[in-house]
Order: structure tokens, then sequence, then C-alpha cells
């Protein structure tokens, strides 16, 4: 048993220190994606929009041909190896998709501003390492998992998301497009845990001392911190996807923010990437509600009791349930589903802050 | 957007078709004639995609009221808001948004969405089956029409072709079937049965949670320590039977409060916040308390004695105080305390109902007071408390006379004090009478009337026994859910065709096209990696033109008078002997 006494204050104020760097850190990359934005902004008087109307158009029938002719070595029974050539495969663009091709990225196709894009991935890589040892001497301050109060929670949240995007660009998918959205974000986050939901270096109330809770509270995280590149993705698809309608009616702003849009990915790919990103933790999300219930269980003596808490963690599975159900019904796709998605991460994020702040229930002792 | 996809699946046939049990959208079709069209029409709109997203929506925001007005199962609550918001309250109550989870609205809903799905379940899995039983779909006549194709022309016979493409595809695991020279394969199916075993575990949920409902059984009991407890009706403080398990049905067993651990921060800003909570017990099952096994509860970790569990879920202060009446008769009593905060500021009742006057004729006593662990006091708050553990103790009371009201049939509440029929004591200058005792104080009542002396403190631990079933239902069902949506979200189900034609002047035209159920990269690079195994057998012939818009069309004339793909072929031909 840890008594109080054990929390290691040095451990704490090192954390304390990690933190506000990363946030330094993470305002430096901020910077250097706005400027990023600007520099890839200069390139858009030569690119005109009508050369995507004309490939929007074209796009949609005959399908951005991939031809994917490479050499392929075979091995033969003599031992030996032969070259041949792969055949080429040919996709077709499937009808939601308009064939419209990805943006550029947010350099566009400056080369000053690709060179501050990958100037703000390094800060963010930088920012991203303080932040997570800021958590981990966090975690040894208390000696347990740095889950026990709000101001934990927004910490690691952060770090989950910096850490799945920065995964996501070791994979060498595309998604630097979203590191000035994540860094703002992230920023927010972190003023808002440091300035209005600080807590001390403390021990938990003895409802809270269960393996459970490493299983429920971490699950939460990851699913949220996900939730939250899902729902960039989505919002960033809204706003595409209208520009790309204006742009195949022929009547799309050549001004800075149809630049702006024209750099994103396209609707599709956004699309896509929020779908993934929604699916992915789906699974998991649920799983998070079950091993809250056997805690539940547990601690109360009852796996389910309609608590707000448990109340906001169904209402957000249904509603992304409910996304999920619309992307496979006809005439729910695309826009509307994507509003049920924004809805969805809203519940998300009420559950997170609004009980903690506005409903007292049971889950109400970890100091907001 | 809807309609290019439809024509597009119309023009693939048979071959597009099924790829997903999902039922078609019906809302577009006008119902048929008399009641009976009309039956039918209503429960194709129930048992729609549309109805269902339409009734998960509602579910969630059906939930929304309860979780932002208080519950029946925290009635204390319930009624304070009550009596602060009594204009609505009774509108509310009309509503049933006291108790939202179990009010026909929220039932109606639910309700509705399990027929709707039950409604879909079970053609889907009838659908399924049948899938599983009959052979993938043929390649459609025209396999550039698919999503992803790739096309070459070679040197190899159709069936050599066929045969290579047949053995290439059944290695990787795909169902297939052999037509003549055309191989049509599939995979992916447990996408589906992950998605039907999905929705069957959320019925193992309403089951499962429907029998917890009806065969809960739960009840409080507060143990002062030193104190026993026996599984019996007249035992519990309050007890809630569930339809399928009454007072009846409770098992014999027993515990004893031996005492009561806690432990406190005792500095930073969550001073006084609780690091632990643990009840020393002795306990046994059946009636014989001499055979006891010594244990403990703390929270999260209920002990369970013969299929019930006791849960401990809070702890408190029991005075001890010593009443003498005016006739010089004393009693003694341990009265616990309720806490009203984390310091555990308690308030309570001190009861003698058997005193005495001075004359001898019957006056009850009536004490009402707080007790603090740790005593301090102020202008806002008045006597509290500043921390949980007994560092400072004191009781202040006040003291009443008269009829407790305690012979009435209803059953009075030991933590409240009626005084519609006591007068209150009073001190010299006609102020209430008050005392704030520490540990061997005596409070003096004027007039000879009596005393009350603090002769010390206990602690007490309050106990919910409870009796559940369709636990493992629901643990199951969830366990199936999780399974189920990881088969339904990660694994695609999809289709390839090869096509081998014999081309004019000898060889073959290889086809390869694709299906998935989504629209994926993925279906492309699967068509390029069997391309690429096919190859050892179906060698491209060098030179062919393989540009989509000649490709997978042999009969063109070009194709055939073309000199240099017949010479390839010999050379291929020779290459292989
Ligand atoms: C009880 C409430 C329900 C919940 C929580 C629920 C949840 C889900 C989820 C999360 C998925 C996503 C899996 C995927 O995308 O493959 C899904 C798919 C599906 N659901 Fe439900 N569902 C419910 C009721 C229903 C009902 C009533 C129907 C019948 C109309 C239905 C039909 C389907 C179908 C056909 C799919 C597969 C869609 C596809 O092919 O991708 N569901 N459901």
């Amino acid at each position: 048993m840890n008594i109080a006494a054990a929390v290691n204050e040095n451990f704490a104020n090192y954390s304390n220190y990690l933190i506000r760097s990363a946030m330094f850190v993470y305002a430096l990359a901020f910077l250097a994606h706005l400027a990023e934005w600007v520099f890839g902004g200069r390139s858009r008087i030569a690119v005109q929009s009508a050369a995507l109307v004309a490939e929007g158009a074209e796009g949609g029938d005959t399908g951005a041909a991939d031809q994917k002719a490479q050499q392929v070595t075979v091995k033969t029974a003599g031992g030996g190896t032969v070259t041949l050539e792969r055949p080429a495969v040919v996709t077709r663009a499937s009808a939601s998709d308009r064939g419209i091709a990805d943006g550029p990225g947010a350099a566009g196709e400056d080369e000053q501003g690709d060179m501050y894009g990958r100037i703000a991935v390094s800060f963010t890589v930088l920012a991203w390492l303080l932040h997570a040892a800021g958590v981990v001497f966090r975690a040894a301050s208390v000696q347990r998992a740095p889950w026990g109060n709000m101001y934990e929670f927004s910490t690691t949240f952060g770090a989950v998301a910096v850490g799945t995007y920065l995964l996501l660009l070791v994979l060498r998918k595309n998604v630097r497009w979203i590191g000035l959205f994540l860094t703002t974000s992230v920023l927010l986050d972190l003023g808002l845990a440091t300035s209005v939901l600080y807590t001390n270096s403390e021990q938990l109330v003895p409802a809270l001392h269960s393996y459970w809770l490493w299983i429920h509270v971490s699950c939460a995280i990851i699913s949220g911190a996900i939730f939250y590149l899902a729902a960039v993705g989505t919002l960033l698809f809204l706003f595409r996807d209208h520009y790309e309608v204006a742009v195949t009616a022929g009547r799309a702003s050549n001004g800075r923010w149809g630049d702006i849009m024209r750099r994103l990915p396209s609707a599709a790919s956004l699309d896509k990437f929020a779908y993934r990103m929604n699916a992915l933790v789906f699974p998991l999300w649920t799983f998070t509600i079950i091993a809250g219930a056997i805690w539940a269980q547990a601690a109360w003596g009852r796996y389910w009791g309609w608590d707000p808490k448990e109340t906001w963690a169904f209402i957000t599975w249904v509603a992304y349930a409910c996304y999920l159900h619309a992307r496979a019904t006809a005439g729910w796709k695309g826009r509307k589903a994507a509003y049920l998605a924004l809805i969805a991460f809203a519940c998300f994020l009420f559950n997170y802050y609004g009980v903690n702040i506005f409903v007292s229930g049971k889950h109400s002792y970890a100091g907001v | 957007m809807s309609i290019t996809e439809k024509t597009e699946r119309d023009d693939l046939g048979a071959a597009g078709a099924q790829l997903s049990t999902a039922p078609a959208d019906t809302l577009a079709e006008a119902p048929g004639l008399g009641v009976l069209g009309w039956l039918r029409w209503m429960w194709r709109q129930l048992t729609s995609m549309r109805v269902a997203l339409i009734l998960l929506f509602l579910l969630s925001l059906a939930a929304i009221p309860g979780s932002l007005i208080p519950q029946h199962n925290d009635q204390l609550k319930v009624d304070a808001f009550r009596a602060e918001h009594t204009t609505v309250s009774p509108i509310y109550d009309r509503l049933g948004l006291f108790h939202v989870y179990s009010s026909p609205w929220f039932a109606a809903i639910y309700i509705l969405l399990f027929v709707s799905l039950a409604g879909c379940i079970v053609p889907r899995s009838w659908q399924f089956v049948g899938q599983l039983r009959s052979r993938p779909p043929a390649a459609p006549r025209n396999l550039t029409r698919l999503p992803a194709y790739s096309t070459w022309r070679t040197g190899s016979s159709p069936e050599q072709v066929a045969e290579a493409a047949r053995r290439a595809l059944r290695g990787r695991r795909f169902r297939t079937s052999v037509a003549g020279t055309s191989v049509a394969a599939e995979k992916g199916y447990l996408r589906e049965f992950g998605n039907l075993l999905f929705h069957v575990s959320l019925f193992g949920l309403l089951i499962a949670f429907a029998l917890t409902s009806l065969e809960k059984a739960e009840g409080g009991k507060l143990v002062v320590e030193g104190d026993g407890f026996v599984n019996n009706l007249t035992q519990y403080d309050d007890f809630s039977g569930g339809t399928l398990y009454g007072a009846d049905d409770l098992q014999p067993f027993g515990f004893h409060l031996d005492s009561f651990d806690s432990k406190y921060a005792t500095s930073g800003p969550e001073k006084g916040t609780a690091l632990l909570f643990r009840a020393n017990i002795h306990y046994y099952s059946g009636t014989d308390d001499a055979k006891s096994t010594k244990g403990e509860i703390s929270v999260n970790h209920p002990l369970s004695i013969g299929g019930e569990k006791v849960y401990l879920i809070s702890h408190g202060y029991a005075p001890v105080v010593t009443i003498t009446d005016g006739k010089g008769n004393k009693t003694q009593s341990i009265v616990p305390f309720l806490p009203q905060d984390t310091a555990l500021t308690s308030i309570g009742v001190i009861k003698a109902p058997d005193g005495v006057g001075k004359d001898g004729t019957p006056e009850q006593l009536g004490f009402r007071g707080t007790f603090t662990p740790t005593f301090a006091v102020d202008n806002v708050r008045g006597p509290h408390s500043t921390f949980p553990t007994l560092q400072n103790p004191a009781l202040i009371l006040n003291a009443w006379y008269g009829d407790l009201g305690m012979n009435q049939p209803a059953a009075q509440n030991v933590y409240q004090l009626d005084t519609t029929h006591l007068k209150q004591f009073t001190d010299a200058q006609g102020d209430p009478l008050s005392a704030a005792l520490r540990p061997g104080q005596t409070m003096q009542l004027p007039d000879g009337a009596g005393s009350l002396r603090f002769d010390g403190i206990k602690t007490w631990a309050s106990f919910t026994i409870s009796h559940q079933s369709g636990n493992e239902g629901a643990l199951i069902s969830g366990v199936g859910a999780i399974l189920g949506l990881l088969g339904s979200l990660f694994i695609q189900r999809r289709r390839i065709w090869v096509r081998a034609l014999p081309a004019p002047g000898g060889g073959s035209v290889v086809e390869v096209g694709g299906l998935g159920r989504s629209e994926s990269a993925r279906i492309a690079d699967e068509i390029g990696d069997v391309a690429v195994q096919l190859l050892p057998d179906a060698p491209v012939a060098p030179d062919t033109p393989d540009t989509p818009d000649t490709a997978g069309a042999p009969e063109e004339p070009e194709h055939a008078e073309n000199p240099a793909a017949t010479d390839d072929e010999t050379d291929d031909e020779g290459a292989r002997a």
C-alpha cells in the first residue's frame, strides 16, 4: 500500500517541467506548420482548379487509371531467377469517389513550404518525446498508472493522439495534412490541463485500486485519441467535400480558402481515413465499456447501473454504431454519415469533460 | 451517387450481388393492397437499415435525460430535485423522467429496435447459410467493368491458366469454383459471420440484462464493529427482491464485523482522500456461527458466501452514549451517525423511548446533532469535521422531551426526529439548549430532567448483500460482440475471377478481375499478387499491348493479326519444353 508520503515530489516536478517544455516545442511545431501552409499557398496561382475539373469529369467514369507495371522477380524451378514484368492492374474509381486526386498537402508545390513541414514534424517528434516522458514521470511519481484525474487523462490523451499520428507517419501513410490541426488541439488540450484541470500528484481513492482501472481507462484514452483523429478527418472531409462539389460544378473559388482546400487530400481519401480510424477503435471502445462493466461489478455489485458516465459511454457507443450503419445504408453515406460521426465524437467529449464537471455520479471522485 | 452504384452493380449481375446480406432499401416501394399488404410493408420498413438507423439514433437520444435528471434509484436526490423544481417535477413525473430506463417510451424504442434486429438477422442468417452452400458466383460477362482488373496475353493454353489460377487462389484460401476455363473465387465469409455473431450477441446481452433485473435481489445492512449480521429478512435495513428471487430464497449465512480499517491522505490538496477501507470479519455459511472463517471485505473486493456477494459500501462513526432519565434509570446505546461529507461530518438522532420523568410519568427524550471526528467550527458551516479520522472527536447536540411519536403503526426512520409532539430544552437565556461534548463529558438537562454522557465512539460499516444472475451471460455476449465486430470490421469479403480464353493464333488471353465488399485499394494489390503468382504458368507474351483500351478484347482483329504475338508464343512453348 502506497501512502501519500511515498509520492515522489521530485518526479512530479520533472513531469511538470517536461509537459511545459513539450508545450513550448509543440508551439514551435505549430508555427512551422503555419509556415508550411503559408508558403504552400504561394504556388496557388500556378495551379488552376480548372485542371481539377477536367480530371474530375473524366475520373468519375474511366477512373484514375493506376498502372502498376513493376519488375517482379520470380524463382524458377531450376533455382535461378527470372525477371518478369508484373501485369498492370487497372482500377476504376468507385461511384462514391469523384475521381478527384488528393491535393498535394499543406506545402503545396512549394519547396520551402515542404521544408517547413519537415521541420514541423521534427519538432512534433521532439515535443512528443518530452510529452511522453512527462507522462511517464507523472506515473513514476505516484507509482501507478497516470490516469487518476482529469489532468492526467488529458495529458495522456494528447500523448496518445500525437503518438498515433507519428506512428501513421512512420508507416508512410499520407497524414501530414493533419499536423497543423493536431498541434493546435494538443496545445489547447495541454493548456487546459495545466491551467484549469491541474491536480497535484496524489493517490487514488480505494474504488480506483483495481487492475481493471488500467485496462478500462487506458482503452478509453486510446479510443478517445483515435476517435479524435477521425473527427478531425471527418470535419475536413465535410469542408473538402463542399469544395469538390463546387469544383465539379465549376464554381470553386480560387481564393485563400479554395487554395487551402485544394491542398487537402480528396474527400474520398479523407472519408476513408476517418472511417478507418473509427472502425479501428469501435471494437476497442466496445471493450472499454465491457471492461468498465466488469470493474463496476467488482466495485459496486452491478455491472450496469445507468450512472451518468456509463450512460454517456453507452450513448457514445450507440452513436458510433449509428455512424457505421449509416455508412452501410444507401442514401446515408457521405455527408450525413459524417455528421453522425461528429455527433458521436461530441458525445465522447461530453462524457470526458461535461459529465465530470456538470453531472455528479459515482465516477466523480477523481478530483474533477 | 446511389443510383450510379446501383446501375454499376446491375451491370455485374449475379457476380456483384450478395456480397453482403444487408437488406435492400425498400422505402421507395409503395404498400401493397389490403391489410396484409400494409402489414408486409410496415414489417419491411421496420426491418430496413434506414429504420434501424433511426431507432439507434433515437435510443441514444432517449438515454440522455436519465443522465441529467436524478433517477429513482437515488431517491434522496429525486426528493431534493422535486422540492427544488416544483413546476417541472409534475411534468417530469408524468413523462417518467425520474425512471427513464424503466419507462415505457424507453422500452418502446429498444423493443422496436430488437424486433427490427430479429427481423433483420433471421433472414440474413438464412441467406448467409445459402451463400455458404452455393458456389462463388460465375464471372461477369465483362471483367473490365470490375473495380480492379488485369489482363495479358500468354502462350499457355487456357486450360493450363485456369488450373494454375485455381491452385493459386486455393493457396490463398479462397473458395473456388471452375467452369470451363474460368475460375470464380471468394474469400472473407468470416466478415458476414462476424457481423451476424455481433448482432446475435446483442440479443444475448438484452436477455442477460433482463435476467439480471428479474432475479437481482439486494439488501443493505449497517453493522457496528463488534456486531454481526445474519442473512434473514428481519436483519436487513432495506431489501428489494427481484421478481424471481424474494425474501424466502435468502441463503443462510452470517458474518461478524471485528474491526474496520481506514487510511487517508494526510497532506496535499487531496488531504482526507481515502486510501484504504477494509472491514475485518469472521463469516460462516449455514446457521452455525461456531465454524467461522476469518476474512476481509474491501472496496472492489466483495466477499462471496454461498452464491451471495457482500460488498462494502460505506462507513462512519457511531457515538456510544449513556442516557439517564429524570428517575435516574440509565440506558446505554450505540447510535450510528450518517456521514455528510468526505471529512465524515455526520448527523444523527439519539432516542430514549423508555424515559421516565421526575414525577414518574413517561417522558421520552430525543437528541439531534452532529458528530465530528476532527472538530472545527466556523461562521459559515457551523460545527464540522476537517479530517475523517478521530483526531479531535466531538458530539454536538440539541435536546427535546415529550412524545417521540414512536407508537404509530408506520415504522419510524431511526435517523430522523419527529418534533411535532416534542418540546425543545432551552437554556437560562431561553435559547435552544446545546452542548459540544468530548468523550467522557456529560450534557445535563435542565430541571433534573436527566443527562446524556458521551462514553466513546465505535466505527460502523455498511454492506450490500446482493444476489445476481445473468452476469456470465452478459460477459459471454459481450465477448461474442467484440469478436463479431473484429470479424465484421477487419475482414474484407471479396471475389476474384480469372478467365482464360483462347487467343486467336494460339495461347490465351488471361483476365483477372476483383470485387470487394467495400471500395478498397487492397483488392487491386491482391489482383496484382494473383497475377504475379500466375506468371510462371502464364508468362506474359512480350510486346503484347496491354493498355486498358485493348485489353480484355481478344476478339479484336489487330491482336489476331499480330505476328509478334504468335512468335512469342512459340518461344514460350520452347522454353517450357
Ligand atoms: C441493436 C442495435 C444495433 C447495433 C448496436 C448495431 C451495430 C452495428 C454495427 C456496429 C455495425 C458495423 C459493422 C460493420 O460495419 O460491418 C453493424 C452492421 C450492420 N447492421 Fe447493425 N446494429 C444494430 C441493429 C441492427 C438492425 C436492427 C439491423 C437490421 C436492419 C442491422 C443490420 C446491420 C447490417 C446489415 C450491417 C452490416 C452492414 C454492412 O454490410 O457493412 N443492425 N451494426
